[in-house]
């Protein structure tokens, strides 16, 4: 064995590495096959109404196009995911802007715009809603019986008694707005049909099997005669979890139509304008505070923006509600949380998935309580932080050791906080520039909440190869973080072999088990957990045949490997989740293990506020965390990079416009993220405590870093101006409103007024 | 659809992609980046945003860094053209390359090609640049994934190779 010479922990070069700086990786707009059409969407011009009539125009040749309408679905008319409310195409109503309505192909690729164009709708409008308030006033009523996909109620303690005992209640409300994932390649899939085989996918996608039971319900067919296959995927961030399974509709549709196959690839507009975003959000704190700056509780409300249709909505509440108490202690508290219709197209899956929008409100609330109870950011965190043996809103115990204190000391002494807050204090009283200091603390859950994992089920496999290699058999997907790559790491590591003898099978679902969707930073976690296993079996299995002693070297195994295929077949060993034992959650009182385990962090942002443009550049950013063991510290320093850097553009630049449900600046042009000159030096310092539940002891960390820069640059701009800030994007012209209004307000107050 | 009604309007174009002479026959307006992905099969040129905001399609063009999304192909005419596949020497890869793989400069890989020769054309005018002009080199460039910070790595590593080579 080569137990001491270990992979996991090591920076091995990224297994499809050499692809993608050759240029050779394919992916899906890179693939192309005989008398291949290319497709488009019809989609709808307003936010609500019925469809009253559909003319094609003139000058367009119709025959040679292939059209499509809801008529020829051949199963059921949505896109199956959690509720069925979604339709693949509409047929009578709308429900937002840009949903689809008819699909077009034709081997031109370049003729498919103005025919698009030609097509008009006539529709009879119906009343729309934009907004979170519009919605629950329910004026109108587009989803349900009043508007609301989904609540959840969290209750711990008592809460109704503690604002008798507060010396402080401190109260306030936050937002966030949507942002687009801006993953760099556009979506886009290829299907084929044929009567025997059924339907192939071939896309940029994350979640093989959820496409392949969208198409199972769509298509009226059979498992069997549904085959997905991922394709190298530019990006997804959450933004190619659930929208692809729509996608993959559409090509599937007209493939079966035409009998060709057919090539869907969206350009930049129509993905950003009709593909999910991060669901705008709203969150009111009402906290009850004792003299001496402990939470005794509170309550917090939690809404967020669903758009017009369930998708995943549902799921991305709870994470948000679950995370929207942070990583403090709440004796008492009551969450409830709320997800509603708009007639904008669904919000969906993006990293932090709800808990960036709630910490963002947890997390500037601190720093609002801190100015009320008159104690520093610092002060105010370290004596509400939880401790081991607490427990969390949902009562779950913290089993870890964390030391959050120790956390934040260090992340203190990495920004040189304490120094820097008084040079500042000092060069703020000159000049137009002003610097301020921001702190964030907070939690991420890897993995499906509560019993989500118990659900799913996952199963993955690992092959010994004829050739007497390993290869790794799973449906998680590859899309930039490093599936490949550290996988590949922990079978090698859990057979003793050389990183190099394993490889993994391309996402093909006639090929690689359901071992879950790509999301919820659950991978290396819990798909390396079942990897390593199932790797153990191959051991296990050719030592009990007697092909292998107990300590082999790469050699004797590769033999040991090729003897066993040669004179028994196929050589696959599986393994699927197992709930341990004793994590338990109640899904109808929302109570109990949430997660079977948290990332924690601290993160520190410097920011300069330029007070003639009001402006802001971050000048320097600590993020330090606790992710468990670090399987390959580049490409986790690379998570943690990339998910920051993101977390920059939702704090500052990433604003959505949008009018009557529709994004009005969906192009790179005016949806504006960071380029290279945007952004600081972002210094990623780990800690590593180890994890039992986690392969080698690893826990999830995509997410997490997404969740912190929002709450600590927001902090750091009410630092240096002494105003508080409660929404992001916050762009210079908020920041301007926000000093106008303050300087507004003191004159008011100086001149002895009342209101 | 007949083949004169295919080929009618089109025009025929001559210049070098990756130092072979290349002809092709193309609408005079077709972007150079459809006609490198669709008639020359060098995929390895992507589609970003088609605007000229993401530098995703950045090919070199005389030596010039451009988006081949806004260059109509008649412009391509006697040109010499670079692309990602141009790089490597067969097997062996090209210092960039080599220092993307180790530093983490590439995740999802599809601003890779792009990023890549933007550094290129970076390295061939400041041989030895500081992370400043690495910066502002590759600002046309966005990347989503790497926060941009191994990338600037990758390149102050390649340039540091390329002068001790």
């Amino acid at each position: 064995m080569m137990s001491s010479d270990r992979i996991v922990g090591k920076s091995v070069p990224r297994k499809e590495g050499r692809d993608k700086v050759t240029g050779r990786s394919q992916y899906v707009d890179d693939m192309v096959l005989p008398n291949m059409l290319f497709g488009a969407t019809v989609r709808s011009q307003i936010p609500r109404g019925r469809i009253r009539k559909i003319t094609f125009g003139a000058g367009i040749a119709w025959d040679e196009f292939v059209i499509v309408s809801a008529k020829d679905i051949p199963g059921k008319n949505c896109i199956a995911l959690i509720g069925d409310d979604q339709p693949c195409l509409a047929s009578e109503f709308v429900n937002h802007p840009e949903e689809p309505i008819l699909l077009l192909a034709h081997p031109e690729r370049h003729l498919l715009p103005k025919a698009v164009e030609a097509i008009s709708i006539e529709y009879e409008p119906l009343p729309a809603i934009f907004t979170i308030e519009e919605s629950e006033r329910q004026a109108e009523i587009i989803w349900g019986e009043d508007n609301v996909f989904k609540t959840y109620l969290i209750e711990k303690g008592n809460v109704d008694d503690v604002w008798e005992k507060a010396e402080y209640i401190v109260e306030g409300e936050y937002s966030t707005g949507a942002q687009e994932q801006l993953y760099i390649e556009n979506n886009g899939m290829i299907a084929a049909f044929d009567a025997t085989q059924g339907i192939t996918v071939w896309g940029s996608l994350q979640c093989p099997y959820y496409i392949h039971k969208a198409l199972m319900a769509l298509c009226a067919l059979p498992a069997e005669k549904v085959r997905v296959v991922q394709m190298e995927t530019g990006g997804a961030f959450g933004g190619k979890e659930e929208y692809p399974s729509m996608i993959a509709a559409h090509a599937a549709l007209l493939a079966m139509k035409s009998g060709k196959p057919v090539k869907i690839i969206y350009d930049r507009m129509e993905d950003m304008t009709a593909t999910t975003k991060r669901h705008p959000s709203r969150t009111h704190l009402r906290t009850a505070v004792s003299q001496d700056g402990k939470i005794l509780g509170g309550e917090i409300d939690f809404t967020i923006d669903g758009g017009a249709y369930v998708t995943l909505s549902p799921v991305v509440l709870s994470r948000g509600a679950i995370h929207a108490g942070g990583p403090y202690y709440w004796p008492n508290v009551r969450i409830r949380a709320k997800a509603v219709a708009t007639n904008a197209p669904p919000h969906g899956a993006f990293r932090g998935f709800g808990a960036p929008q709630s910490l963002f409100a947890m997390e500037r609330h601190m720093d609002r309580i801190a100015r009320e109870v008159g104690l520093s950011p610092v002060e105010i965190r370290r004596r509400n932080f939880l401790q081991p043996g607490q427990t969390t809103t949902t009562e779950q115990v913290v089993r870890e050791p964390i030391n959050l204190e120790k956390l934040l000391d260090r992340a203190l002494e990495l920004s040189a906080y304490h120094a820097k807050k008084e040079r500042f204090a000092k060069e703020n009283q000159l000049g137009l520039n002003r610097k301020g200091m921001g702190i964030a603390a907070f939690l991420h859950g890897a993995g499906f909440t509560g019993s989500g994992e118990r659900y799913l089920s996952s199963v993955v496999g690992v092959e010994g190869c004829a050739d007497g290699s390993v290869r790794v058999l799973v449906s998680s997907t590859e899309f930039g973080q490093g599936t490949k790559t550290v996988l590949s790491q922990i079978a090698a590591e859990a057979l003793g072999l050389p990183y190099e003898n394993v490889s993994m099978a391309q996402p093909d679902t006639l090929d690689v088990p359901n071992s879950g969707p790509t999301v919820a930073s659950r991978t290396v976690m819990v798909v390396g957990k079942l990897v390593q296993s199932a790797a153990l079996g191959i051991r296990q299995t050719l030592i009990s045949s007697h092909l292998l002693p107990e300590n082999y070297s790469a050699e004797e195994f590769r033999t040991a490997c090729q003897q066993y295929v040669a004179e028994r077949g196929q050589f696959r060993s599986w393994s699927r989740y197992e709930a341990p034992a004793d994590i338990f959650w109640d899904d109808q009182k929302y109570r109990g293990e949430a997660y079977a385990a948290f990332a924690w962090a601290v993160y520190i942002a410097e920011v300069t506020v330029d007070l003639t443009t009001y402006s802001v550049s971050v000048d320097d950013f600590v993020a330090l965390q606790e992710v468990g063991k670090v399987l390959h510290p580049l490409l986790a320093k690379g998570q943690v990079i990339g998910g920051i850097a993101q977390g920059i553009g939702f704090s500052l630049y990433e604003k959505v416009v949008w009018q009557n449900g529709r994004m009005q600046n969906g192009q790179m042009t005016n949806y504006i993220m960071p380029t290279s000159s945007d952004l600081p030096p972002i210094r990623v310092f780990f800690e590593e405590l180890g994890n039992v539940y986690g392969a080698y002891g690893a826990k999830g960390i995509g997410e997490l870093p997404m969740d912190g820069p929002a709450p600590a640059i927001v902090n750091a701009v009410a630092d240096a101006l002494g105003v508080p800030f409660d929404s992001v994007p916050l762009l210079p012209e908020d920041i301007m409103d926000g000093l106008t209004a303050e300087s507004q307000e003191r004159n008011f107050a100086s001149a002895g007024g009342v209101r | 659809m007949t083949d004169s009604r295919q080929s009618r309007g089109k025009i025929e174009i001559s210049f070098a992609v990756n130092g072979e002479p290349k002809t092709v026959r193309a609408y005079p307006m077709e972007r150079l980046l459809d006609v490198l992905r669709q008639q020359l099969q060098l995929t390895g040129t992507k589609e970003g945003c088609g605007e000229g905001e993401c530098g995703s399609c950045s090919v070199l063009m005389d030596g010039i860094l451009v988006n081949s999304c806004l260059v109509p192909i008649l412009q391509a005419e006697g040109s010499r053209v670079v692309t990602i596949e141009g790089l490597a020497a067969g097997e062996t890869l090209h210092v960039l390359q080599e220092a993307f793989l180790e530093c983490g400069g590439a995740q999802c890989g599809i601003c890779t090609p792009g990023m890549i020769l933007a550094a290129f054309h970076l390295l061939n005018e400041k041989p030895e640049p500081t992370i400043a002009e690495i910066k502002e080199g590759l600002s046309g460039n966005l990347c989503r994934c790497t926060g941009y910070s191994q990338i600037l790595e990758a390149v102050a590593e390649a340039a540091r190779r390329r002068t001790a080579a």
